[in-house]
C-alpha cells in the first residue's frame, strides 16, 4: 500500500513531498481505520485543506461502496447457487487465515517486552473466553482498559520522575 | 430508529479500529450478533464477501450491513459513520502532530492498546477458523473436508511467504480457496 502511494502521490503527481511522506506511516498507524483511508485524508488535506481531505476520502470509498451495494442487493439468490456456495465454503476458510495473518503482522511490528507480550496474551485469552462462551463483554471495554493501563504507567513514571526531581 | 442505531454503532466501530481495518472484524461481529442483525452463518458469508471484494474490509462490511438493515440510506449512513472517526482523527493529528507524536502519554496508551488489539484480532481469527472446522462451539459437528482445506490453505499462504519476498496476495489466496472450495464441495 505505502510503496504504491509513494509512487503515485510523491513521484508521479507530486501531491506531497518526501518529508511529508515520511510522516504518513506514523499518522496512519496512530489513527483508527484502514491505512488507505488515512492516507487519502492526509494527502487530500496537504493538497487542498479540508475540501481536499473530504474529496480524497470520498473518492477512496466510493468504488467499494458501489460494488458492495450492488452485491448486497443480489447476494441472497447468488449464495443459493451451489457453485457459488462451494466457492464461499473455501473463501470463508481463507478469510480465517487472513485475519490470523493480520494479527501476526500487527504483533510482529510491536516491541517485544514483558508488557506488550502480557497484554497481548491476556487480551487473546479474554477475547477467546468471550467468543467461546458468547459472553456479553465488549472488546471496546478491553481496548479502553488496555489504553488506560498505558496511561497509568505513564502517569506513574511521571510522578516518580517528578518526585526524584524535587 | 434503525438509521440512528446504524450511525452510532458504526461510529463506535470506526473509532476503535486502531491497527488497520481488520480490527473492525471482532467489533462488527459482536455488534451484528448483539443487535440480531444477522445470524452466525449470514455473518460469516458477509465477512467472506467483504474480504473478496476490492476496498478496505471495514468499509465493505459497513456498506453491506447498512444495506441489509436500511437499504441505500442505511448503507450510506453506516459507511459514512465508520469512516468519520478515521477522517477526524487524521485531521486532528496533522494539526497537533509534532506534539501528539512525541506526547509520552499518547504513545504510552498506544503502546498498550496495540498489543490488546492484536490479541483480540488473533482470537477472533482463530475462533472463525475453528468454527469453519467444527461448526457451532456449543454443539460441534467436525467437518473433515474443512479441516483439510484449512491445512492446505494455511500451508499455501505461509509457505509462499517463505518462498517469495512478499508471498502471494490475499486476493490470490481467495481465488485458490474458492477453486478448492468448489473442488471439495461440488466435484468430489
Amino acid at each position: 500500500m505505502l510503496p504504491l502511494i509513494e509512487r503515485i502521490c510523491v513521484k508521479k503527481k507530486k501531491w506531497i513531498t518526501d518529508t511529508e511522506m515520511t510522516d504518513l506511516p506514523a499518522v496512519a498507524e496512530s489513527s483508527p481505520g484502514p491505512i488507505a483511508i488515512n492516507c487519502a485524508t492526509y494527502i487530500g488535506y496537504k493538497q487542498k485543506g479540508i475540501p481536499g481531505a473530504l474529496a480524497a476520502t470520498f473518492g477512496v470509498i466510493v468504488p467499494s461502496f458501489v460494488i458492495i451495494l450492488v452485491i448486497s442487493f443480489f447476494i441472497d439468490g447468488f449464495l443459493e447457487n451451489k457453485w457459488v456456495a462451494g466457492a464461499f465454503y473455501g473463501i470463508k476458510i481463507a478469510v480465517g487465515i487472513l485475519i490470523i495473518d493480520a494479527a501476526i503482522k500487527l504483533f510482529s511490528k510491536l516491541p517485544k517486552n514483558a508488557l506488550t507480550i502480557s497484554i497481548g496474551t491476556v487480551s487473546f485469552l479474554l477475547m477467546t473466553a468471550v467468543n467461546v462462551f458468547a459472553l456479553k463483554i465488549s472488546s471496546v471495554a478491553l481496548m479502553l482498559l488496555a489504553a488506560a493501563v498505558g496511561l497509568a504507567i505513564w502517569l506513574a513514571r511521571r510522578k516518580r520522575a517528578g518526585g526524584e526531581a524535587e | 430508529m434503525i438509521y440512528l442505531k446504524l450511525f452510532l454503532e458504526f461510529l463506535k466501530i470506526g473509532a476503535f479500529t486502531f491497527g488497520g481495518g481488520y480490527a473492525a472484524v471482532p467489533l462488527i461481529r459482536e455488534t451484528v450478533l448483539s443487535n440480531g442483525w444477522m445470524d452466525d452463518a449470514m455473518l460469516s458469508d458477509m465477512i467472506a464477501v467483504s474480504e473478496s471484494t476490492p476496498g478496505p474490509i471495514m468499509v465493505n462490511m459497513a456498506t453491506y450491513i447498512g444495506s441489509s438493515q436500511g437499504g441505500l440510506p442505511g448503507a450510506a449512513i453506516a459507511t459514512a459513520a465508520v469512516v468519520l472517526p478515521a477522517f477526524l482523527f487524521v485531521l486532528v493529528l496533522m494539526k497537533v502532530m509534532k506534539r501528539a507524536m512525541t506526547n509520552a502519554g499518547f504513545r504510552s496508551a498506544m503502546g498498550t492498546l496495540k498489543p490488546c488489539i492484536a490479541g483480540i484480532i488473533l482470537s477472533t481469527g482463530a475462533f472463525m477458523a475453528l468454527k469453519n472446522v467444527i461448526g457451532p462451539v456449543q454443539a460441534p459437528v467436525p467437518d473433515i473436508k474443512a479441516l483439510i482445506l484449512t491445512a492446505f490453505l494455511a500451508v499455501v499462504w505461509f509457505a509462499s511467504k517463505k518462498l517469495f519476498k512478499n508471498g502471494i496476495s490475499p486476493i490470490l489466496l481467495i481465488v485458490i480457496a474458492g477453486a478448492a472450495g468448489i473442488a471439495v464441495r461440488n466435484l468430489f
